[in-house]
């Protein structure tokens, strides 16, 4: 009996959530799609998500790209495929580790940061003070981040792909005794159209995702610090885990036909 | 608008205005009027649901039941829009300020005027000092963050951005908590310039007995989540209703118990 009613719940509590969660993305695209657009901010975001995450994400992708080829040649080296370093650090960077890898850093960056700050504001009543003021913070406070996020984790993790490979080649060719112009002409000879687009693709909706699950705990965030804190945690999480499931769910419509 | 039609309708007229949260009845059925350019002011226990009714009014919070309209206009059902124009027409003052921290004071004084394009940035600052002038604050206040004023300072900031757009509507949430006498006589001077010179209907919140006598054309006090009591400010001594005699007397014994352990 007791043990129904607790099911129940659950499945009651994860319906108004995922209602709550609907309602409030179709509220948040719609604003970033109708003007005004608050530009100023669009640009201070972008500077915030994009400039600012550099530094993290260079150092993740630059030394995953090494570990990447070292583990492919010692590995390899078991079936005689050492020659593969090259072909394999660039299609597994660019496809897979650089936009999940730049995700994950950024999501754990900006999605706190942004949990934090709308959290503050709503507990401390600045975003009933925005309404009040007949701005809409969806319009003001969220719609920024979500086109900030969406258009700059590209753009991140084009750098990030970049610097991964470059990370691989440096090790290879340090390190591993590679030819640099053999291994340049097989990374470029091994990567396709479809590989690059898919790596932009994941990045666009990982960094809508960022910013949604930032912008949507911190909405809905209440009781004080304590609040915020439990906000800033939930965002984390719950991006990461999406990250991860429309990693998969991206990958699927690209490459499986 | 026709301030002296005949009939005489009411800028704000709420009737049984019920809210709750959860279990807890915070409203229980409030009606209240407030004609145009009249100076309202509410009083009542600490936690008996000021703020929750002013938000109310201004749609932060959706009450269970009632009807609160503005201006002959149903507020609890306006969307997009209407309600943008609707809140236009507001300016508030939040008990804890609510004072935008990622933007400099001036920027916070004239967000209201800014977002609805009616000055542009320029003009902006030396507007914002004038209104922050009137406000008993410097010039030198306006370049700095919120996180660097006092609590009284930055009340006074967020009274400056409530009275900024000019409004027809504003609500005051405990204007003069945390302030000097002297500085809370200035605000309650404040206030009767909005109402006389602006011809603002004010709803002000307060505790201060000495602010009611100064500003208030009517009072009403707000008990377990009923107005038990609204009449004008002149019969405030005279209500006859124990109440109300207990809180502007501030006595300790009388009807209204105060819950709290004796030692
Ligand atoms: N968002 C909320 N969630 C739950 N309960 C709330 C919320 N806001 C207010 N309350 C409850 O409603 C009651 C009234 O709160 P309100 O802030 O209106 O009090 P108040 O009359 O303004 O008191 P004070 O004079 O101390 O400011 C309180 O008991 C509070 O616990
Ligand atoms: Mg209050």
């Amino acid at each position: 009996m007791n043990f129904l009613g607790l099911i129940g719940r659950v499945m009651l509590t994860f319906l108004a959530t995922a209602g709550r969660l609907g309602i409030f993305t179709v509220n948040s695209v719609s604003h970033c799609l109708r003007p005004p657009f608050f530009i100023r901010h669009i640009g201070s975001q972008m500077i915030n998500i994009g400039y600012y995450s550099l530094p993290v994400v260079g150092l993740t992708a630059l030394f995953t790209g090494a570990v990447l080829a070292l583990q492919i040649y010692e590995g390899g080296s078991r079936f005689n495929a050492e020659s593969a370093v090259a072909g394999i650090v660039v299609i597994g960077f660019v496809r897979e580790l650089g936009p999940v890898l730049g995700g994950l850093m950024v999501a754990g960056r900006v999605s706190a940061a942004m949990a934090a700050e709308i959290g503050t504001m709503r507990v401390t009543e600045q975003i009933d003070a925005l309404t009040t003021l007949a701005t809409d913070p969806f319009k003001y406070l969220i719609a920024p981040r979500l086109i900030a996020a969406t258009l700059m984790l590209p753009c991140l993790v084009l750098v990030a792909d970049v610097i991964g490979v470059a990370g691989g080649f440096i090790l290879s060719t340090d390190k591993l005794g590679f030819n640099p112009g053999a291994y340049l002409k097989t990374t470029v000879d091994y990567l396709e159209y479809d590989d690059v687009m898919s790596s932009l693709v994941k990045a666009g909706v990982f960094g809508f995702i960022i910013a949604l699950m930032g912008c949507y705990h911190g909405y809905h965030s209440r009781g004080g610090a304590q609040g915020v804190g439990v906000a800033t945690t939930n965002a984390v999480v719950s991006a990461s885990i999406l990250i991860l499931m429309s990693n998969y769910v991206v990958t699927e419509l690209f490459f499986s036909q | 608008m026709t301030g002296t039609s005949t009939q005489r309708m009411p800028k704000i007229s709420l009737r049984g205005v019920k809210k709750r949260f959860g279990p807890k009845v915070v409203l229980d059925g409030v009606d209240l009027d407030v004609d145009d350019g009249e100076s309202m002011v509410i009083i009542g226990g600490s936690g008996t649901g000021k703020s929750v009714l002013i938000k109310c009014i201004l749609g932060i919070l959706t009450p269970d039941e009632g009807s609160i309209k503005v201006g002959g206009v149903e507020a609890t059902r306006l969307r997009g829009k209407e309600r943008q124009a609707f809140l236009e027409k507001f300016g508030m003052l939040f008990q804890g300020a609510a004072l935008f921290d990622s933007l400099p004071v001036w920027e916070n004084v004239c967000f209201g005027l800014l977002a609805e394009k009616r000055i542009r940035r320029k003009e902006a600052r030396d507007l914002a000092v004038e209104i922050l002038r009137q406000v008993g604050l410097e010039a030198d206040v306006a370049n700095l963050s919120p996180a660097e004023l006092s609590g009284g300072m930055q009340k006074r900031v967020g009274l400056a951005r409530a009275i900024a757009a000019k409004p027809e509507i504003i609500f005051f949430d405990e204007p003069t908590t945390g302030l000097d006498p002297i500085m809370a006589d200035v605000i309650n001077s404040l206030i009767v310039d909005c109402v006389q010179d602006l011809g603002s209907t004010t709803i002000t919140i307060t505790h201060d007995m000495a602010s009611v006598r100064k500003i208030a054309d009517k009072v009403g006090m707000l008990y377990k989540g009923k107005m038990i009591w609204t009449g004008p400010k002149s019969e405030i001594d005279s209500s006859g209703n124990e109440y109300v005699d207990q809180f502007i007397h501030g006595r300790a014994e009388g009807p209204i118990h105060m819950d709290i352990l004796k030692l």
